[in-house]
């Protein structure tokens, strides 16, 4: 075992490397001095080592590596892009940079949307009070490294400001276009008291991508958030959600992933009012070369709050899941109402699921429960849908989509449950 | 309809546990055959094998339905043979909703055989209408299969699947099983609705109270693997009245 101060040289001498090889990007004061600070961060952490407690289970070098290795693209053309159906506006960033013309006019009455790279020229924009903020204090109590780094360097993403109900959802849409670009996105969202917004975001980003999306929900406001990552093979991802939840907010965050070759996706949320309800959920299917961790803190942190932590993963030919999710109640936070389920279903010997559930509850009258279970395709199921004549490779599907389904019933709209459900069914039946 | 010829089957994990030990059945159209028979006798295992289900090794013999081998066929190609088997124990499959369960089934037997699938609409009408007969309340065809379901809706939900299936060959395993009398009068009259010239029937029980419901023309006692007495329906009232413990003892003098 090497010494911690050793290790944790080691840690920051990789991290200033990395700092020393690139120059923090230009901006007004208010981005500098976010960047500055994110970059003291960095130094003082130093970058993730397979050593660090929540690292065990995921490898970070692909993540860090100088070069980014070449991820091939799936041809999707031959399907109906995702949330076709919806009315939307659509932000489209290529290779994680924004594309304005290839977007919608970023208007919508009650929202207020601004790119980073033109807010971070002004010296002053609403969006310092968030930006890196609740990034920095998701590092305690554990480090991510990750993100300080991105609130360091990201010059792309949006700044957008809820003041009412949006008429119709936000969907950020990511294409990809060279084979090894390295994208570094940072969204800050706030909803002021009362408003309402459906955040959809889906694509495969880059061959290798960093995001951050800080969220900042006031009172009784209230953020759906629907995700929907895309299907290359090989591309590697880092995300960092940072929610902040004011008293009676609502936040949903529902995640679907299908292929990538390593992706980390971590959530972070607070609830600071009393009564807010935050659900964060995922439905993962990965088959082959593919390593897919979730990695969620929820803190409750006021009285009377509910929070849900639904995550499924089915897995095969070689495929990871890793779940770590923690639920902290702080002694203040009575009543706290939390539940948390990690599951897998492993379709055959070679996949593998790693779970690492934690309570830690100083509060004395609360409700929490959590479970994680590992299994296998129920054979009795698979017999009795095979004996009234579904076909062995279509009972298979039912009985993954049914398993599935817990995670996906955590979507507030019903009619974007089922675009994923049949999105997934199709997936899975491309690959029976 | 089915012809079943010196059966032998053993149990796949062990070759030392011999099950059907040489049975020999034979039903034609629209018949109604029942096999009584102490626990252990076979009983079961005889509808999982004809069902295909894993787990058990034919060792010798033949079962056909209508000519077909049906133990070269997957569970499925049974199923949209015309073979369907009523569970004993219904399976319960959370996630998946009953309704899709059955348009799945039924869609998937009708393309098996060349047939066009059923509209979501015209399958609604169908399911409506059968349900209504057996009683089954609409959010059960809501619910999650057999999810919740008591033992009497889970017994009632597998005569509709046969309702909505219109198999050539029914097996009903302990049907009668955990139901009280209402349930078993409904369950029998479900099954009684859908005897006709083309169809027939293969009735295990433990007790004869069923068939005063479902009326047998052939009753079989079945022992050690084996029919060891076939008769009219004379037979179940005799078991009925005396148990099984003469016929065995006749059996093996």
């Amino acid at each position: 075992m090497m010494p911690r101060a050793k290790l944790m040289q080691q840690k920051r001498d990789a991290a200033a490397e990395l700092l020393s090889a690139r120059p923090l990007p230009e901006g007004g004061v208010w981005a500098r001095a976010a960047r500055k600070a994110a970059v003291e961060r960095l130094q003082a952490m130093g970058l993730p080592s397979k050593r660090d407690e929540y690292w065990r289970y995921t490898d970070p070098r692909r993540l860090t590596a100088a070069d980014v290795e070449n991820a091939d693209q799936v041809d999707t053309s031959d399907e109906v892009p995702i949330f076709e159906a919806f009315d939307r506006v659509k932000l489209v960033f290529v290779d994680g940079v924004f594309d304005a013309q290839a977007s919608d006019a970023p208007e919508l009455a009650g929202v207020e949307i601004c790119t980073l790279a033109e807010a971070a020229r002004a010296d002053l924009h609403w969006a310092r009070d968030a930006f890196g903020v609740l990034e920095a204090r998701g590092q305690d109590p554990v480090p991510r490294p990750l993100a300080s780094l991105n609130t360091a360097y990201a010059t792309e993403g949006l700044l957008i400001r809820v003041t009412g109900k949006a008429e119709k959802p936000i969907s950020l849409i990511y294409r990809r276009s060279a084979a090894n670009a390295d994208a570094m996105t940072h969204h800050v969202i706030r909803l002021e008291p009362g408003a309402e917004l459906t955040l959809l975001e889906d694509g495969p980003v880059a061959a290798r991508y960093n995001q951050v999306t800080e969220i900042d929900l006031a009172e009784t406001a209230v953020l759906n958030h629907v995700r929907a990552q895309g299907r290359d093979h090989a591309r590697a991802g880092a995300t960092h959600l940072f929610a902040r939840l004011g008293a009676q907010a609502q936040f949903k965050s529902f995640t679907l992933s299908a292929n990538g070759a390593l992706t980390r996706n971590e959530g972070v949320i607070w609830l600071d009012g009393a009564e807010g309800s935050a659900h964060i959920a995922g439905a993962t299917v990965g088959d082959g070369a593919f390593h897919h961790d979730d990695t969620v803190f929820i803190n409750h942190a006021a009285p009377r709050c509910e929070s849900r932590q639904v995550f499924k993963k089915v897995l095969r030919h070689g495929a990871v899941g890793v779940f770590q999710g923690k639920i902290l109640v702080d002694q203040v936070a009575q009543l706290t109402d939390g539940y948390q389920i990690s599951q897998s279903l492993l379709l055959d010997e070679d996949a593998q699921f790693l779970a690492k559930p934690e309570l830690e509850i100083y509060a004395d009258d609360v409700k929490c429960s959590h479970g994680s279970t590992s299994g296998e395709i129920d054979q009795n199921q698979l017999f009795y849908l095979r004996a009234r004549g579904v076909s062995e490779s279509d009972a298979k599907m039912l009985l993954v989509l049914a398993f599935l389904a817990e995670a996906l019933e955590e979507i507030a709209d019903p009619d974007l449950a089922e675009d994923l459900r049949s999105r997934l069914e199709a997936w899975l039946k491309r690959r029976a | 309809m089915l012809e079943i010829k010196n059966l032998h089957c053993e149990l796949e994990e062990d070759s030392e546990v011999k099950i059907l030990k040489g049975l020999s059945l034979t039903i034609n159209p629209g018949e109604v055959h029942a096999i009584m028979g102490p626990n252990g006798s076979g009983k079961s295992t005889l509808s999982y094998v004809l069902s295909g289900r894993d787990g058990y090794a034919v060792t010798e013999g033949s079962a056909s339905l209508e000519g077909a081998d049906l133990l070269e066929m997957e569970p499925e190609e049974r199923a949209a043979a015309g073979l369907f088997l009523a569970f004993q124990y219904p399976v319960e499959i959370p996630g998946v909703g009953n309704m899709t369960f059955l348009r799945t089934a039924v869609n998937a037997q009708r393309k098996a055989r060349g047939q066009e699938e059923l509209s979501a609409g015209a399958f609604l009408k169908i399911i409506r209408a059968k349900a209504k007969e057996l009683q089954i309340e609409p959010d059960m065809l809501k619910r999650p299969v057999n999810v919740g379901f008591s033992g009497g809706e889970k017994k009632r939900n597998e005569i509709l699947q046969m309702a909505m299936l219109e198999p050539k060959m029914c097996i009903l395993d302990e049907t009668d099983s955990g139901l009280d009398v209402d349930a078993m009068k409904l369950v029998s009259d479900g099954v009684n609705a859908l005897r006709d010239a083309g169809r027939s029937f293969l009735v295990i029980t433990h007790y004869q109270r069923l068939l005063n419901h479902i009326k047998p023309d052939v009753v079989h006692i079945m022992s050690e693997g084996r029919i060891i007495k076939t008769g009219g329906p004379e037979l179940a009232l005799e078991v009925e009245e005396n148990g099984y413990t003469d016929l065995l003892a006749e059996a093996n003098a």
